[in-house]
């Protein structure tokens, strides 16, 4: 909720983009411009190129600062308090004298492990609620819709602070209820998505030639649906760092000494005049990895999809 | 059109219902519980028995839910921390959050719509492909972010607008109160109108290539002519969609920002009420905040009908489920 609430946002935002993308490729297909850019199209977008550098400038970034980091993120060295950038400090530091780049980089962990986590839950636990729905009668398929539709109104930044309330503020707790509220999406694209390859011809015939309800979710729903599927994760996991750099702004994430942007930020704000630095700097990471994946998300689906292809 | 609002206002109510069951299922079935993280560690067995006895949590469950609903309609909730009725409590943080979220839906539907239509018709030029950078970009800043810069800017630098808290007197200083909403509007009106500008673009590009805009053009009618008659209820239709779910959008914006700019709201109520583990208050306020959503979600229902003559065919026969 930029929010969590907010970052409910890319993710409704994603979906129903998403579901006018899927129609318009299931209705008209021919309509949109495929062949205009003829064999160059088999190329990368160039969204998904961007996306790609992005999220892996952050990755590499978060995996470097388990080995090295210019200070220790809790070592009170001898930059002074609030100093601005300089050569030593690159972006100065905080008003325990704490070199903030080092706590930036190291910041880049929980961004990364709540991104993965949260996809994991949510993929897990939507594939699963989405072919169910889409796989059984119709009573069982309306009721689990109902369900997720009141998931997905539910906001992401309120099941997080129930959640919070009875666990206790932790990373933990953070990245349940981000990847509860998320599998919600997920669980509606399944669901779209698996309805319509289950009733394909070939489908039919699998099943009139002995394949199991496994064998026909394993071997032709599941590779079917998978292109979707990653395009909503990438920004899934995205929303996801936003909800939790709004968590723990707002003091319900890890708490310290664990490094997180939200957190940060927040620990910044106050000395906001003398130091804007930060608060700053926190944001603009915070912002380059959201955008790496909502770009890789745009990018995926733009080469997975060729109807996309063009226009938007 | 009168069963499908009885329809709908049954549905409604289940989703209210089935939300006020989550909402007790995640506070009272998760391991914790009321109690035990009122008193913390270290307290003894029956100080904790008496706590439980206190707040009734050695009844059944279904009890335990039955008290919650009643206390809610009947008013009798009290907050652990202040005593005071959790209603009345809600209600005395109104006046800044419904302002502060109207406000910002408001400034982002205007600041939206016509980016949006700009973006989607110049979508090849410049401008419109700034526009959609620029909403890319909006998308992916933390909104909490965007205040503390405004702050930085407009209240450290600039020094024209308050960098946070409300005026005691409330909306009595009238000036101060508006001086002191200015910011977190904008914060949360430009974080919706990263979302919005998206969905308006795609709804213009929609109709700028449909049939319908074609075949008007070729019976004489000028392009602006065949948009204004054909494309607006056209367009209008999934952007009401989304109008719903922002305007529910805002008011959760609201629940952060208002921590951003130390306002007295429902988003400072909650949020220090989950600090200090006040039960009645998070149940009553988070649920308060669904029904909310729901209830937008439902008025968007109906205007997207009486907008869009089709969805009456398709919800008659499939019964407006699936997709």
């Amino acid at each position: 909720m930029t929010g969590t609430n907010m970052s409910d946002i890319p993710a409704a935002g994603g979906q129903i983009h998403d579901d006018t993308g899927s129609l318009a490729g299931e209705l008209q297909p021919v309509s949109s411009p495929v062949g205009r850019k003829g064999l160059s199209a088999r190329r990368w977008p160039p969204s998904l190129v961007a996306g790609v550098i992005m999220v892996g400038v952050t990755v590499l970034v978060g995996l470097v600062s388990f080995v090295w980091t210019p200070y220790s993120i809790d070592s009170t060295g001898d930059g002074g308090r609030l100093a601005g950038p300089s050569a030593d400090f690159w972006i100065g530091t905080d008003r325990l004298g704490r070199d903030l780049f080092s706590q930036l980089m190291t910041g880049a962990q929980s961004a990364i492990i709540v991104a993965v986590a949260a996809v994991l839950i949510a993929g897990a636990l939507g594939v699963v609620i989405g072919i169910l729905a889409a796989g059984t009668t119709k009573t069982v398929d309306v009721a689990l819709l109902n369900l997720i539709d009141l998931m997905i109104a539910f906001p992401t930044l309120l099941l997080a602070m129930l959640v919070v309330t009875v666990r206790g503020a932790s990373l933990s707790s953070a990245v349940l209820a981000i990847g509860i509220s998320g599998s919600a999406v997920i669980a509606r694209v399944t669901r779209v998505n698996a309805s319509r390859v289950l009733r394909e011809d070939y489908v039919t015939a699998s099943i009139a030639s002995g394949t199991g309800w496994f064998g026909v979710v394993a071997r032709h729903v599941l590779p079917n649906i998978l292109p979707m599927l990653l395009v909503q994760l990438m920004i899934l996991a995205g929303s996801a760092i936003l909800a939790e750099a709004s968590l723990s702004y707002l003091g319900l994430g890890a708490p310290p000494p664990a490094p997180s942007w939200g957190r940060m930020l927040k620990e910044a704000q106050s000395t906001l005049s003398v130091q804007p630095w930060g608060a700053i700097v926190p944001g603009i990471a915070i912002a380059w990895t959201v955008l790496g994946l909502n770009l890789l998300g745009d990018g995926l689906r733009e080469r997975l999809d060729p109807s996309l292809r063009g226009d938007r | 059109m009168g069963r499908f609002i009885a329809v709908r206002v049954a549905s409604l109510i289940v989703s209210l219902f089935v939300a006020s069951v989550l909402i007790f299922a995640v506070l009272r079935l998760l391991p914790g519980g009321p109690a035990g993280s009122l008193l913390g560690v270290g307290t003894t067995a029956e100080q904790l028995e008496q706590l439980r006895e206190e707040l009734g949590m050695n009844q059944s469950l279904v009890a335990q839910y039955g008290d919650w609903i009643g206390g809610l309609f009947s008013g009798s909730t009290t907050s652990f921390v202040s005593g005071m009725p959790v209603n009345e409590l809600i209600a005395s943080k109104l006046p800044v959050t419904i302002p502060l979220s109207l406000a910002a839906f408001v400034v982002s539907v205007l600041v939206s719509v016509p980016l949006g239509v700009i973006a989607g018709v110049y979508r090849n030029s410049a401008i419109g492909v700034g526009v959609s950078a620029l909403s890319q970009l909006g998308l992916a800043v933390p909104v909490f972010w965007v205040g503390v810069v405004l702050v930085w800017v407009f209240s450290l630098q600039a020094g024209i607008l308050p960098s946070g808290g409300f005026p005691r007197q409330g909306w009595n200083d009238f000036g101060g109160a508006v001086s002191a909403l200015v910011l977190p509007v904008i914060t949360i009106a430009i974080a919706m109108s990263s979302i919005m500008v998206r969905y308006v673009r795609s709804a213009t590009l929609d109709v700028l290539d449909a049939d319908y805009i074609r075949t008007a053009r070729s019976i004489g009618f000028s392009r602006g002519g065949a948009l204004a008659r054909h494309g607006l209820r056209n367009g209008a239709v999934p952007v009401v969609a989304i109008l719903g779910i922002e305007l529910a959008t805002s008011l959760l914006g609201a629940v952060v920002v208002e921590n951003v700019f130390a306002l007295p709201g429902l988003g400072s109520e909650l949020l220090s009420a989950v600090t200090s583990r006040d039960f009645p208050v998070i149940q009553n306020l988070v649920l308060f905040l669904t029904a909310v959503v729901l209830v937008m979600n439902f008025a968007v229902d109906l205007i997207q009908r009486a907008i869009d003559p089709r969805l009456r065919l398709v919800s008659a026969s499939a019964g407006g489920g699936a997709l």
